[in-house]
């Protein structure tokens, strides 16, 4: 129960949140430029916070007990690969998914 | 441009430029009804999320950092600084669509998707000609039809997930849809910079309590691609 509360706690916090951000300048402040180095900031979010999040996720991942799995950190290699290189996300990921699984079953297959 | 293309209705031009974001937005809304499923969070929970958030990435990280036991506060903030960069595309859009009804413009907001952005920032330029009613009904056309999907696939993905075996390694869905969503803006010194500051900080900070470490690493990677963006665009 209190973790249900819990949870409910962060969807209303974070819905309330990101919708301020999106209506800020639509709705809240108007046509007022922002300065440029704010905009250089922003700029930067998405690829300050997810690598970030993903790194300890591809590195000691939480399924095998924190112990390093070829299968996922080649497959966190190759979706940053073929998305540097495709520029496609939905190619990008086709790739993570297919190295995932294409380790996990030479792995299932006594390589591992 | 084409022929055929200027004589739709602006609504069904956003219909027409939304439409390929609804493919990479399917495989995304499922995974994240999965991944939810994985942190523990039951149907109504993730559904939650995809209705009052509607924002993938920060969905993303927040049920991730739930998985983890991170506490509510860090949840919070961290989705919330993925999320900022909405703020941009907010300040990109008023001159367009500000002059818009308050109860039009909060109904833009609630749905400003990075797709939706995206769409609105090529199309508005190329028709100076519409007027604040067309460019908002151009939104409405990009945004519509990806709020019932998102939330269609996030049910999908939420049902499915307790069904899932543990061989098919659903765990690691979310980071490959987060360094997918990343890669392929990874083309610039200063967003490579970035990127390499955040997982450096990440890894190294991973002992820091609460998660705080990545916050942190955030902040510095932030930090270090604006600074190398000034130098750079100097240079």
């Amino acid at each position: 129960m209190g973790q249900g509360v819990t949870v409910w706690g962060v969807i209303l916090a974070l819905g309330v949140g990101t919708f301020l951000i999106r209506f800020s300048f639509l709705g809240l402040l108007g046509r007022r430029p922002l300065p440029e180095w704010v905009l250089r900031h922003l700029r930067y979010t998405g690829v300050a916070v997810l690598p970030g999040l993903v790194a300890p996720l591809a590195i000691w991942p939480a399924a095998t007990g924190g112990q390093t799995d070829p299968a996922r950190l080649l497959a966190a290699l190759a979706t940053v690969a073929v998305g540097v290189w495709s520029r496609s996300v939905l190619g990008a990921m086709g790739a993570g998914a297919g190295v995932l699984y294409a380790v996990l079953a030479l792995a299932l297959a006594g390589w591992g | 441009m084409t022929r055929a293309a200027r004589s739709l209705t602006p609504f069904a031009q956003g219909v027409r430029d939304g439409l390929p974001f609804l493919a990479a937005l399917a495989p995304f809304g499922l995974l994240f009804g999965v991944a939810a499923t994985e942190a523990g969070l039951g149907f109504g929970a993730a559904m939650g999320f995809s209705a009052g958030v509607i924002a993938g990435a920060s969905q993303f990280t927040a049920v991730s950092l739930m998985g983890d036991g991170a506490p509510a506060l860090i949840v919070v903030v961290t989705a919330l600084a993925v999320n900022l960069r909405m703020a941009m595309y907010s300040a990109a859009l008023a001159p367009h669509i500000g002059a818009a009804p308050v109860w039009k413009r909060a109904l833009a907001a609630y749905v400003l998707f990075d797709s939706v952005y995206a769409c609105a920032a090529q199309a508005y330029p190329r028709h100076p000609e519409w007027s604040v009613r067309d460019r908002m009904l151009y939104f409405a056309g990009a945004a519509g039809p990806a709020v019932p999907m998102w939330l269609a696939v996030t049910a999908v993905g939420s049902v499915l997930g307790a069904t899932i075996p543990a061989w098919l390694a659903l765990d690691f869905a979310a980071p490959i849809c987060f360094l997918a969503m990343v890669a392929p803006g990874l083309r610039t010194l200063p967003q490579v910079a970035a990127a390499v500051t955040s997982v450096a900080g990440a890894l190294l900070l991973a002992w820091v309590p609460y998660s705080l470490g990545l916050l942190v690493a955030a902040a510095l990677a932030m930090a270090v691609g604006a600074e190398v963006e000034r130098r750079w665009a100097k240079a």
